[in-house]
């Protein structure tokens, strides 16, 4: 297993340049070709790929499994909302203060989610997604949540009078925010805490051994995960215009989870394929069937699982793997590092559902 | 202090409730390791079945059997069709068929039964309230009921052969396999036995929060909360962690804040008891092998 570093410069470089000119493709054809209801569409596509990445981070690459991201979300959605319609803050300035608030909570979570694996973890935070709606409801708070009727807010208009559509502007801020997040995870996930968050993953003892503080790693990493899923629910609430307490219901976090799925539990980019299913599947499971869409969207779902059990990313990555050795059959390559973790997809998956009691016990002992 | 008695008896009825649904989920949870997020839909359905029939003017006690038969049938199936092939894939892809099977029954019941609120009949006196009135008769019959299932489901695995092989497939399936037990009937016959339980306590629940299609979203955290509250791997405890789910739901409810919020601070007390015992109460800790 020789690293290939002669060949890395020259290969990133290429990268870059291919991303960033997908980048511009991606953000320019939409914006000026599709309709205002499309560019929304694809809008919230972004926003919920961003949520999703979130949990990818967690589940999927820290092993953490969580049912509870919607709280995440609607903590979000509701520091923006709060912010501009009681303080008159301006929206892009409510995603930092967003950023952190979800990120303390996150935090917060992540402490009891160090004693508790699998299942017990589901549990906590799925308590968590049931919890947010009904404080946000709560009197208490009604001075700045507004209570059952939410809040609504303004649509920002396009800075230094550019001359786009409110709507063209709100696609073009969302995707450069979440490109930024997208690539920020990137990195990390890349990087030498990206491998000690796996390394958690898929064996915490021997990650301890190797001198992973894994108290540390796993907080933060629920930290990092509550940031862009809370960051996602700010940008949701400024596309939206609106939030109520009942637009995040325990079903957000549900499809956030099914996305998350969909797409593929550890890869950055599965997120993407995860926010357009759960953007569009219901649209398309309401054209097939009026009278029970719920049906469709399910057995949609249960077809992906059953063809892609790995999600898009697990099956785009076995085609690859498929093709490569296919067209390279004659010479007797060695494994990539790449090529490993493919294989690896399916043990993560495995694990933080598996491990319920295992984790439990490692807790305790 | 009669107020506390009260809720504390209202408490065990509705206890009795998600204790039968945990042991449900348990039970697939010992032969699958998988949480079958559907299960509250499946006894849904299945209830819908039990009405349907008492409907066409079939005797309560023989709709209820039937539709325990049918909802056994259902299971089996479910497992057949739809999980087996799911057998070698990730846990998360599982998952995702859970949750699709979800979706997909409660669609379908809305759609086949309308989204009305039906009442459903109980097979017990109504009556003047026994205990004083503290218990309805509906109340303590569902109790009673709930406690023949768990007494039956405990002879079944203690004492009987069949109970046995499908005990030894959950705890170590390779060595079923060569001793000549048939695993894979084992797990289907444990997922009829779940939809079974799951049907009985559709059944008695119907008649307290009135038949509806999403009737058992909430009840099914319930008894999840039980089940890892009592430990998702003992039958026991998750019985009696259902139990207890129900009793803190209903003071937390008349004591501490009021309804809206008594499912938050119920489910913040299992997470506190959880962080104190991450196993659960009666759950067996697992020791991992370096």
């Amino acid at each position: 297993m020789v690293p290939q570093a002669n060949t890395a410069a020259p290969n990133m470089m290429r990268t870059a340049v291919v991303a960033v000119l997908g980048w511009l493709v991606i953000a320019l054809v939409p914006t000026f070709l599709f309709s205002n209801y499309h560019l929304f569409q694809l809008t919230m596509v972004v926003v919920y790929a961003t949520a999703i990445l979130g949990l990818a981070i967690l589940t999927g690459f820290n092993g953490q499994i969580s049912l509870g991201h919607g709280a995440f979300y609607a903590i979000g959605a509701y520091v923006t909302a709060i912010l501009m319609y009681q303080y008159e803050v301006p929206y892009w300035a409510t995603l930092p203060v967003s950023a952190i608030v979800c990120a303390g909570f996150g935090f917060l979570i992540g402490l009891p989610a160090l004693r508790l694996g699998g299942l017990y973890l589901a549990l906590t935070t799925f308590a968590l997604a049931v919890a947010v709606p009904q404080l946000l409801k709560h009197n208490v708070l009604e001075p700045w949540t507004g209570g059952v009727q939410g809040l609504v807010i303004d649509k920002p208009d396009p800075p230094f009078g550019i001359d786009i559509s409110p709507d063209q502007w709100l696609y073009l801020f969302t995707l450069f925010v979440a490109g930024l997040l997208f690539l920020v995870a990137w990195n990390i996930v890349r990087g030498r805490i990206g491998r000690a968050m796996m390394a958690i993953r898929d064996h915490a003892l021997a990650a301890e051994a190797m001198g992973i503080d894994i108290a540390m790693l796993k907080t933060r990493t629920f930290a990092l995960s509550a940031l862009y899923t809370g960051v996602a629910g700010s940008l949701g609430a400024i596309v939206i215009q609106f939030v109520a307490p009942d637009s995040f219901g325990i079903f957000v976090s549900i499809y956030f989870f099914v996305g998350l799925v969909v797409g593929g539990v550890s890869s950055i980019w599965g997120a993407i394929f995860g926010g357009i299913f759960i953007e569009f599947v219901p649209n398309v499971a309401e054209s097939i069937s009026k009278a029970a869409p719920g049906a469709v969207y399910g057995i949609i779902l249960i077809a992906v699982m059953f063809l892609m059990p790995g999600g898009a990313a697990g099956f785009c990555k076995s085609l690859i793997v498929r093709f490569r050795r296919r067209s390279k059959s004659g010479e007797l390559r060695p494994a990539k590092v790449g090529d490993v973790s493919a294989n690896n997809i399916s043990a993560a998956a495995g694990m933080p559902g598996g491990a319920g009691p295992d984790a439990g016990g490692s807790g305790s002992l | 202090m009669e107020g506390v008695l009260h809720q504390v008896l209202s408490g065990i009825a509705n206890g009795g409730i998600y204790a039968s649904v945990a042991l449900a989920l348990v039970m697939i949870y010992q032969a699958t390791h998988h949480v079958n997020f559907a299960q509250g839909e499946m006894a849904t359905l299945s209830t819908y079945i039990a009405l349907t029939l008492i409907n066409a003017g079939l005797p309560y006690w023989i709709a209820f059997i039937a539709t325990v038969a049918v909802s056994f049938a259902l299971g089996v199936l479910i497992e057949r069709i739809l999980m087996r092939p799911m057998m070698d894939a990730p846990v998360l892809a599982s998952v995702g068929v859970f949750i699709g099977l979800l979706l997909i029954i409660n669609a379908s019941t809305g759609w086949m039964f309308d989204y009305t609120i039906k009442t459903f009949p109980t097979p017990f006196p109504g009556g003047p309230m026994l205990f004083s009135g503290y218990v309805s008769g509906h109340e303590l019959g569902a109790t009673a009921v709930t406690l023949v299932v768990l007494i039956a489901v405990y002879l079944f695995f203690r004492h009987t052969k069949l109970g046995l092989a499908m005990r030894a497939a959950a705890f170590n399936p390779v060595s079923s396999r060569l001793v000549g037990i048939r695993v894979g009937w084992m797990l289907a016959l444990g997922w009829g036995l779940a939809a079974a339980i799951g049907a009985i306590a559709g059944m008695m629940v119907a008649p307290i929060v009135y038949l509806d299609p999403n009737m058992m979203g909430g009840i099914l955290l319930y008894a999840f909360a039980g089940a890892l509250l009592g430990g998702i791997d003992n039958p026991l405890g998750a019985v009696l962690g259902g139990f207890a789910v129900g009793i803190i739901e209903n003071l937390a409810g008349a004591y501490l804040v009021g309804t809206s919020l008594k499912l938050t601070v119920a489910l913040i007390i299992i997470v506190a008891v959880l962080v104190v015992k991450p196993s659960g109460l009666f759950g067996r800790t697992v020791l991992n092998r370096v």
